[in-house]
């Protein structure tokens, strides 16, 4: 089992060009809204047709604008789960279940007992006779799963599946889907802008920027080792600055204004460096390699952590350099005063809450350091 | 009292009105997929005669249909159908009148329309034909069924194009419409306001069969 894609697709100002493969797995698409993800899917399920390019599933060429083909969506068996859930509003839940077995043309009685199988595998009894709008959100997503199970696809693109449930609901439904997902156990790509539930759910994972999807890589690889500012912004990272390469340990980090020492090789194409929120801490808990001093802008309190902006006060702020202006896709790159504030968590209790307004001297631990080239 | 007028007013609006309720939908639908300009043309083409007085529309469709005229002649010559001044000519002044009602209001339903709903039928394997009927038709239920009605409502009260085309001739082509005006201008009042009272009591009892229609889906 596995998809082969590798298309482009131009709509007004706006162009798609995504090119990877995927295994037995589930696949995450990470992205910020309009960055192409639903528009990707749409393109697999065969309800858009791209402008170039070719899909393959399970080495089955669904789409070659070459070879001209292009398989209707009907003969696709791609399941796609809407991020509304599409439900027929006018069908109750076995309506509509029964209807994704219409494909195959199947006896009443085999129907029926297949139909009522799904229900109750996702415990959706009782509810048989209920009108989509009668249900929760979790409910109205187990029938939109169960619809698309028993047209037993070769593959399921679930398009933010857990977005449109309210924040109380989603943890419940997100166990329930990885049970699903898990035991239908062929390819899934899951499509969503939620970094933390695209770790908790999928095994690789690749990030959509501008309509461009990076090569996938291991959930864990990306959150720890992103490997460019766009992956890092997409996968959280809070501290993020241009940077140049000095030598071959050294690095100036032009948004911090401060020169950093690294414990690793720094690659020669270097344009940027990272460091997690949470990997910022006060230098004199015994660390003080890389040390800034920093003047503290805002304390904001969050359940777990206190939440420190920090502005830098090393001396030489290269303002007017030409470099800074190589690298565009910064965050809020036009408003340089926020984005050279550095963000530095520390968990609740573990030290006493500094205070707005005072001077304080953060270290940036040198094996922490992300790269971005 | 001769009920030949109500008989062929019910027959030609319900006539004409199912004829618009599928020419209507079909209408709508491949015309909101098609692109811009066409669409644009289309649409004033088709919607003309709603904002036309019915006498211009009647004289543009005698410009066709008379007996003169290409249509009308060729029917006359070689079927020998005589297609004015006669009961089904008044379909013909109903349909396009109330064409455009249909063809505006279903539109506007489609255009409303979910197109997620489409989509997922198709992943799922539903033919086209069986989204179009089972899913988009009842999508889109209130707004096909408001521009039935209200093509229905403007076929039975159709009288400026009718008249050209059906004429008024007592129990051959007279509709409500036509006979009210036939008597009220012989004089005749009180028949009049009788079938004023009869057109009252069809339009009423259309109404309320909307609405319990529309009761009875919630």
């Amino acid at each position: 089992m596995s998809l082969i894609i590798d298309i482009e697709k131009t709509l007004g100002n706006f162009s798609l060009d995504v090119h990877f493969k995927a295994e037995n797995e589930v696949l995450g698409l990470l992205g910020a809204s309009g960055s192409g993800k639903t528009m990707t899917l749409k393109c697999i399920a065969g309800v858009i047709t791209p402008d170039r390019g070719h899909i393959e599933l399970d080495s089955q060429v669904l789409f070659d604008s070459e070879k001209k083909i292009n398989l209707s969506p009907q003969k696709r068996r791609v399941g796609l789960l809407f991020q509304n859930y599409a439900l027929f509003p006018n069908m109750t839940v076995w309506q509509n279940i029964r209807t994704g077995l219409l494909r195959d043309h199947m006896g009443r009685a085999s129907a029926d007992a297949a139909v009522k199988d799904i229900i109750e595998k996702l415990r959706l009894t009782g509810l048989e006779k209920h009108k989509p709008w009668q249900l929760s959100g979790g409910q109205q997503q187990r029938t939109a799963l169960a619809r698309i199970l028993i047209s037993a696809p070769q593959i399921i693109l679930l398009d933010e599946p857990l977005s449109a449930l309210d924040s109380c609901l989603r943890w419940e439904v997100e166990t329930q889907l990885s049970d699903i997902l898990a035991e239908y156990g062929k390819t899934v790509i899951l499509v969503s802008h939620d970094r933390d539930e695209i770790y908790r759910l999928c095994s690789r994972a690749s990030a959509m920027t501008g309509g461009c999807a990076g090569q996938p890589v291991p959930v864990e690889e990306m959150f720890e080792r992103p490997s460019s500012i766009s992956e890092a912004l997409l996968s959280g990272c809070k501290n993020i600055s241009r940077a140049r390469r000095l030598t071959s340990r050294t690095l100036l980090a032009q948004d911090w204004g401060t020169v950093l020492k690294t414990d690793r090789e720094i690659p020669e194409n270097l344009c940027g460096v990272g460091l997690h929120a949470t990997d910022l801490c006060p230098s004199w808990s015994g660390k003080n390699e890389n040390s800034i001093r920093c003047h503290i802008e805002k304390r904001i309190s969050d359940p777990l952590y206190d939440i420190y902006l920090l502005r830098p006060q090393s001396g030489d702020w290269p303002e007017g350099e030409d470099h800074f202006k190589t690298i565009s896709n910064l965050p809020q790159a036009e408003d340089s005063a926020s984005s050279r504030l550095l963000r530095m968590d520390c968990p609740k209790n573990s030290s006493q809450p500094f205070s707005k307004e005072q001077e304080l001297t953060v270290s940036m631990p040198c094996q922490k350091l992300m790269f971005f080239t | 009292m001769d009920w030949y007028p109500l008989w062929n007013s019910l027959r030609v609006a319900a006539i004409s009105c199912v004829i618009v309720f599928f020419t209507g939908i079909f209408a709508a639908y491949y015309i909101s997929r098609l692109g811009r300009v066409v669409k644009g043309i289309l649409d004033v083409i088709l919607t003309l005669p709603m904002v036309l007085p019915p006498t211009v529309v009647g004289y543009l469709l005698l410009l066709v249909l008379g007996p003169k005229h290409p249509v009308g002649a060729f029917f006359l010559d070689f079927l020998n159908i005589r297609l004015v001044m006669t009961w089904y000519a008044g379909i013909f002044a109903a349909v396009a009148v109330s064409f455009p009602l249909m063809y505006r209001t279903a539109r506007g339903a489609f255009e409303s329309f979910d197109m997620t709903l489409a989509y997922s039928g198709q992943t799922l394997g539903l033919s086209n034909t069986y989204i179009f009927w089972r899913v988009r038709m009842p999508a889109c239920r209130q707004g096909i069924l408001a521009g039935t009605v209200l093509s229905f409502a403007r076929s039975l009260g159709e009288y400026g194009a009718t008249s050209m085309l059906a004429g008024y001739t007592p129990g051959r082509t007279a509709t409500i419409s036509t006979t009210v005006y036939q008597l009220w201008r012989t004089n005749d009042e009180g028949m009049a306001f009788r079938w004023v009272l009869v057109n009252l009591a069809i339009s009423a009892v259309v109404l309320l069969a909307v609405n319990l229609l529309e009761r009875k889906e919630k």
